[in-house]
């Protein structure tokens, strides 16, 4: 009898979404040269109706979903962000809206609050004017923060700021925590940021040293020992780890993205890959979470390949982030190569140690920027 | 504690019972907790209208059980000192 399982495919077992974000827009005010967008993000339209956004959020609630991201690009600038954060708030998730705080007058505040939204997390970039604009390539953006940060502790919106950390702003670490506390933040979250997209494209100039990250965490754990009204989570560069990230939980296990276009990704950068993903239009959010190729891609663990195979560690990490190897390496069964167990983890240390001598300029990330990308791109592939 | 203070669900934090996973859960940005029975019993008598006395004698009554009083207590000091609930100014 139990014979006949041997020739079965391997079970998945697949566990219903928790965490939805929505990506309202890719369109942003500022041009942070460490988004996490894709490059080519020019090419994707806004094509998802209020009704659509609706169904969306309809179909993962009724799966079990929970916990419901807003974000882009930059939410704001979508029309129906009133009306999707309520629908949401009806719906019973809890509401988190990511936001640069940019590109909506500041009435909209008290309405956000009104429409049941639970928290905001506020991206600051750093906490004086000169290197804000350095970094956004918007010279209103400081004031427009602090005015957004204002406003929604005026309304009593739990407020998170979100701190993007590179080599632009490191040196800033104690100064941003003050501000943060200043503003009333509940939580800091200080991101060294993570290699994909723009930051990718600009790593050799956004990537710190390890010594200014040693210093960054002596920072802000002093802070944390000495005062403890606010929580502060850091978040280290998984360039200096020799353990990948358990990427997304896993594959298809707990997180779907939607894009400004419909399309389903299970982690925010997947269609970096070659895979085709479904699209909300189409599919049902079950039949896409249950049934695509695109989301059973990776779950399990028939996929891997030596080391990841056989390692005593594959349970705990995945192999890591799917992405961060194809980017790494053309292939995205190879370990990510953050793992030093991985035969491409010298790709890693290189890019570290080139950064360091490296006097790159970034690239903005901007529609004519994401243009040229695309269009040198198609140049190089008629070749 | 403050046993005669009236308690709320901290107003950042969102409590509900979720059909899916047959339980309460206290929802917070970007995480989740599953309550025990009795943790989801006491949390979702925590509506502004009853005071850790209150709640006591509610769920003595239900659960025809005397000896459930310092339990009670025991988590929700627990839960206040986790910011889940705060005292209620009516």
């Amino acid at each position: 009898m139990t014979g006949s399982y041997i020739m079965k495919p391997e079970k998945k077992t697949v566990t219903p979404p928790l965490w939805i974000l929505l990506e309202l827009t890719h369109k942003c005010p500022l041009e942070c040269t460490y988004c996490y967008n894709q490059l080519d993000f020019a090419n994707t339209k806004d094509q998802m109706s209020k009704e659509d956004w609706f169904r969306v959020m309809e179909e993962a609630r009724a799966m079990g979903a929970v916990q419901l991201g807003i974000s882009g690009g930059e939410p704001l600038l979508n029309k129906d962000l009133l009306d999707i954060v309520k629908k949401a708030n009806d719906l019973k998730f809890y509401t988190n809206l990511i936001t640069s705080g940019v590109g909506a007058d500041i009435s909209i505040v008290p309405k956000l609050k009104a429409a049941g939204l639970k928290t905001v997390q506020l991206g600051i970039q750093s906490s004086d004017e000169h290197t804000t604009t350095l970094i956004t390539n918007n010279k209103t953006a400081f004031k427009d923060k602090m005015a957004f940060a204002k406003a929604c502790k005026d309304n009593g919106l739990q407020l998170i700021v979100n701190t993007c950390i590179t080599r632009q702003n490191i040196h800033q670490i104690g100064d941003i925590i003050e501000m943060a506390e200043w503003l009333g933040a509940n939580y800091l979250e200080i991101a060294n940021i993570q290699y994909y997209g723009w930051a990718l494209e600009n790593i050799n100039a956004l990537l710190p040293t390890r010594e200014q990250l040693d210093e960054a965490k002596a920072i802000t754990n002093h802070y944390r020992e000495n005062r403890k009204d606010m929580k502060v989570f850091f978040v280290v560069p998984d360039y200096f780890a020799t353990r990948p990230k358990a990427c997304m939980n896993g594959w298809g296990s707990t997180f779907l993205t939607i894009n400004p276009d419909g399309m389903a990704l299970p982690c925010n950068t997947a269609n970096t890959l070659p895979l085709t993903f479904p699209n909300v239009k189409e599919y049902s959010v079950e039949a896409i979470w249950n049934d695509s190729e695109a989301f059973n891609f990776f779950r399990g663990d028939s996929w891997m390949k030596e080391p990841c195979r056989t390692c005593d560690e594959k349970e705990k990490d995945f192999g890591g982030c799917r992405c961060q190897a194809y980017a790494l390496t053309k292939d995205m069964r190879e370990a990510d190569p953050v793992c030093s167990k991985s035969g491409f983890h010298h790709v890693v240390t290189s890019k570290v140690e080139e950064s360091l001598t490296s006097n790159q300029q970034p690239l903005y990330r901007n529609k004519i920027n994401s243009m040229n990308i695309i269009a040198n791109r198609l140049a190089t592939s008629c070749k | 504690m403050q046993r005669e203070k009236l308690l709320a669900v901290n107003d950042h934090f969102q409590l509900q019972y979720e059909e899916k996973q047959n339980c309460y859960v206290l929802l917070y940005p970007e995480g989740m907790v599953q309550l025990s029975f009795s943790a989801g019993e006491i949390m979702s008598l925590c509506d502004g209208t009853k005071s850790c006395e209150g709640i006591i004698g509610e769920l003595t009554e239900k659960f025809s059980n005397d000896a459930i009083g310092s339990d009670v207590v025991e988590f929700l000091e627990e839960a206040l000192s986790r910011d889940w609930i705060v005292y209620h100014e009516a």
